[in-house]
C-alpha cells in the first residue's frame, strides 16, 4: 500500500508541473501588452517609458523559462501576485472565497452520492419495473439539463413560489440547500446510471444466489453482497464526476449569488483581471487534483488488485 | 443499422436531432416574426395565442428567438467538435503511429489538459483570450481535443501491428498512406460516437459560457444569452427562463440519446 501511495504521489508531480506551466502561459498567450494585463487599467494610460520600467520591475524582460521559475517560486511561498483591479494579494481574495466553494462542493457531492447510489440500487433491484424505467429516464434527463437552469427552476419553485428556502446568498444551512441540490443533481444522475449497471451485474453472480439460498434477507443480500463489490465502479465514477461538480459549482455560484471562488473567477474574467483569473484557475485545478488523488487512494484501499497490480 | 433501429431511445434522439436541424434551417419561415423585431407596446407579455412563448423586455417574440437560437446552438455545438475532432484525432494518430518521444510529448500535454475540470479549462481559455463567441468556441474545442487524441491513439495502438497493416507496409505503403487508409478507418466508429456526445457537451458548455456573459453576446438570439437576461425579470416573467432552458435541455438530450444509441449499435459486445 505504501508503495502505491508513494508512486501515486510521485505521479502527480508532472501533472502539477504541467498545470502551473499552463497557468503561467496564460500571461504569455493573452493578447495585448502584458504589463496592462497584469496591472489592469492603471497601466493603460502610462507612457512608453513608464511601461518599460514596470516591465523590468515585473521581470517581464527576462527569458520566459526564468520567468516561469520565478512564478513557481512565488507560488511555493504562497505568492500568487496581486489583483489588477483591487490591488489586493490574489491569495487573500481567494482565501476569503474558498470556504464557500468547498462547502458547496462537499454538500453537492454528499447529495450526489446519496441520491445517485440509492436511486441506482432501487432501480437495479426492481429492474424492468415502472420505477426502473422512470429512474433511467430521470438519470438521462438529469445529465442533459444545464446545471444553472436546474438551479433557476429550483429557485423559482422552492424560493419564489413556495417561499420555503432563501433564493440567494450564504449564511444558514437553509441557504445551502438549493445550491447544493443544484450542484449535486447532474452528478447524481451519472452515479445512478453507473450504480444501476454495476448492481445489476453483481446481482447476477453466483455468490449472490448462494447468499439468497442461505435464506438471507433480501435487504442484506443487496447491501452486503451486491452493493459492496459494485462500489468499485461507483467510486471511480464519483472521482470522474468531481470535475463536473466543480464546474457546476462555478455556474451555480452565479445563479444563487454564492460568494465562492467560481463567482470570483467569472467576475475576474469579465473585468480582465488576469492575475486573479490565474489564481482562481490554479486553486480550483489544485483542488481537483488533490481530491482525485484522495479518490485514487481510497480506490486502492477498497480494491487490493489496484494495490498489488 | 438494424440494432440502431431497434433502440427506441436512439430513434427518439435521431428524430429530435432531425427536428432541431429542421427548425434551425427553416427558422425564418416558421417564426411569427424576426428574432430582433421589437414591439415596445407588447413588452414582457406572458405566452398567449399571439405570442406562443411570450415576449421579452423589448417586446421581441420569444418563440422566434428560441427558434433562431437553434441555429446558433447547433453551429456553436458543431464547430468546436469538428475542430477538436480534426486536431485531436491527428495528434492521437501521430502519437499512436510513431510512438516514442513524440507520443510521450503529445500525451503528456493531453494529460495536463485533462487535469482541469472541463468547464474550468474553458474558463481559463476565455480568461486568457477574452470573452466573446469566437474565443468561447476555441475554448470548448481545446477542452474536447484530449478525448479524441486518447481515443484515436488507443485504436491505433490496437491496429498498427495487425497483419493487414503490416502487409500494406510490406507492399511499400508510406506512413501517411498507412495512417490514413489503413489505420484511421478503424477509429471512425468510436470517433462518431464521441463526436455525437461531444456536440451535446459543447452546446451545454456554450450555454453555460453565454449565461455567464462570456460567450454569445447580445443581440444575437442564443439560448444561454436569453437565460442570462431572463433571470433579471424573475420572479414575474418565468416564461423567459422556461422556453430557452427547455430548448437547451431537449437538444442536449437528443444528442445524448443518439450518441448512446450509436455506441450500443457499434459495440459488438451488446
Amino acid at each position: 500500500m505504501l508503495r502505491y501511495v508513494v508512486g501515486r504521489l510521485v505521479g502527480t508531480v508532472p501533472v502539477l508541473f504541467g498545470v502551473t506551466l499552463l497557468v503561467f502561459a496564460m500571461t504569455v498567450l493573452t493578447p495585448g501588452d502584458r504589463v496592462v494585463a497584469l496591472l489592469g487599467d492603471a497601466a493603460q494610460g502610462l507612457g512608453q517609458a513608464a511601461r518599460e520600467e514596470l516591465r523590468q520591475e515585473l521581470g517581464l524582460d527576462q527569458p520566459l523559462p526564468l520567468q516561469y521559475v520565478q512564478y513557481v517560486s512565488g507560488l511555493v511561498q504562497g505568492d500568487l501576485g496581486r489583483s489588477a483591479r483591487s490591488r489586493r494579494p490574489v491569495v487573500a481574495e481567494i482565501r476569503d472565497r474558498l470556504p464557500a466553494t468547498v462547502e458547496l462542493a462537499l454538500a453537492g457531492l454528499a447529495i450526489a452520492v446519496a441520491l445517485g447510489v440509492s436511486l441506482g440500487v432501487l432501480a437495479a433491484v426492481r429492474r424492468g419495473s415502472v420505477f426502473d424505467s422512470l429512474a433511467v429516464a430521470v438519470a438521462l434527463v438529469g445529465v442533459s439539463v444545464p446545471v444553472f437552469w436546474m438551479g433557476f427552476l429550483l429557485m423559482i419553485v422552492f424560493a419564489l413560489e413556495l417561499g420555503w428556502l432563501p433564493a440567494s446568498g450564504r449564511g444558514t444551512w437553509r441557504h445551502l440547500v438549493l445550491p447544493a441540490v443544484t450542484v449535486g443533481v447532474a452528478s447524481a444522475a451519472f452515479i445512478a446510471r453507473i450504480t444501476r449497471g454495476a448492481v445489476i451485474e453483481t446481482l447476477g453472480q453466483d455468490y449472490v444466489r448462494t447468499a439468497r439460498s442461505k435464506g438471507l434477507a433480501e435487504r442484506r443480500v443487496v447491501l452486503r453482497h451486491a452493493l459492496r463489490p459494485a462500489m468499485l465502479p461507483i467510486v471511480t465514477v464519483v472521482g470522474l464526476q468531481l470535475g463536473g461538480l466543480l464546474g457546476g459549482a462555478v455556474l451555480t455560484e452565479t445563479v444563487f449569488a454564492w460568494p465562492g471562488v467560481g463567482r470570483l473567477l467569472v467576475d475576474a474574467i469579465v473585468a480582465r483581471d488576469l492575475p486573479l483569473v490565474q489564481g482562481c484557475v490554479l486553486v480550483i485545478a489544485l483542488l481537483f487534483i488533490g481530491v482525485n488523488l484522495v479518490v485514487d487512494l481510497s480506490y486502492a484501499a477498497i480494491n487490493p488488485k489496484v494495490r498489488y497490480g | 443499422m438494424r440494432r440502431f433501429r431497434r433502440n427506441r431511445g436512439a430513434l427518439l434522439g435521431a428524430v429530435l436531432v432531425a427536428l432541431l436541424v429542421g427548425a434551425a434551417v427553416f427558422a425564418p419561415w416558421l417564426a411569427d416574426r424576426g428574432p430582433s423585431q421589437q414591439d415596445l407596446r407588447a413588452r414582457l407579455q406572458p405566452p398567449s395565442l399571439t405570442h406562443p412563448f411570450g415576449t421579452d423586455e423589448f417586446g421581441r417574440s420569444l418563440y422566434s428567438r428560441v427558434l433562431h437560437g437553434a441555429r446558433v446552438s447547433l453551429l456553436t455545438g458543431l464547430i468546436p467538435v469538428v475542430a477538436a475532432l480534426v486536431v485531436g484525432s491527428s495528434l492521437g494518430l501521430l502519437a499512436g503511429f510513431f510512438g516514442g518521444r513524440l507520443e510521450g510529448a503529445i500525451m503528456r500535454v493531453m494529460d495536463v489538459l485533462l487535469a482541469f475540470p472541463s468547464l474550468l479549462l474553458a474558463l481559463a481559455v476565455v480568461g486568457t483570450l477574452g470573452p466573446g463567441l469566437v474565443n468561447a468556441v476555441i475554448a470548448i474545442a481545446v477542452v474536447e481535443i484530449p478525448q479524441y487524441a486518447r481515443l484515436v491513439r488507443s485504436v491505433v495502438l490496437g491496429t498498427r501491428e495487425e497483419d493487414y497493416v503490416q502487409a500494406a507496409r510490406a507492399l511499400g505503403a508510406g506512413n501517411a498512406r498507412l495512417m490514413l487508409r489503413h489505420v484511421l478507418p478503424s477509429a471512425i466508429g468510436p470517433i462518431v460516437v464521441q463526436a455525437t456526445l461531444g456536440i451535446g457537451f459543447a452546446i451545454l458548455a456554450m450555454a453555460g459560457l453565454s449565461f455567464l456573459g462570456l460567450g454569445v453576446q447580445p443581440p444575437t438570439a442564443d439560448w444561454g444569452e436569453m437565460l442570462a437576461r431572463g433571470r433579471r425579470f424573475l420572479p414575474e416573467a418565468t416564461w423567459l427562463m422556461v422556453f430557452p432552458g427547455v430548448a437547451v435541455s431537449l437538444t442536449v438530450l437528443a444528442f445524448n440519446l443518439l450518441g448512446d444509441g450509436l455506441r450500443d449499435a457499434l459495440d459488438p459486445r451488446s
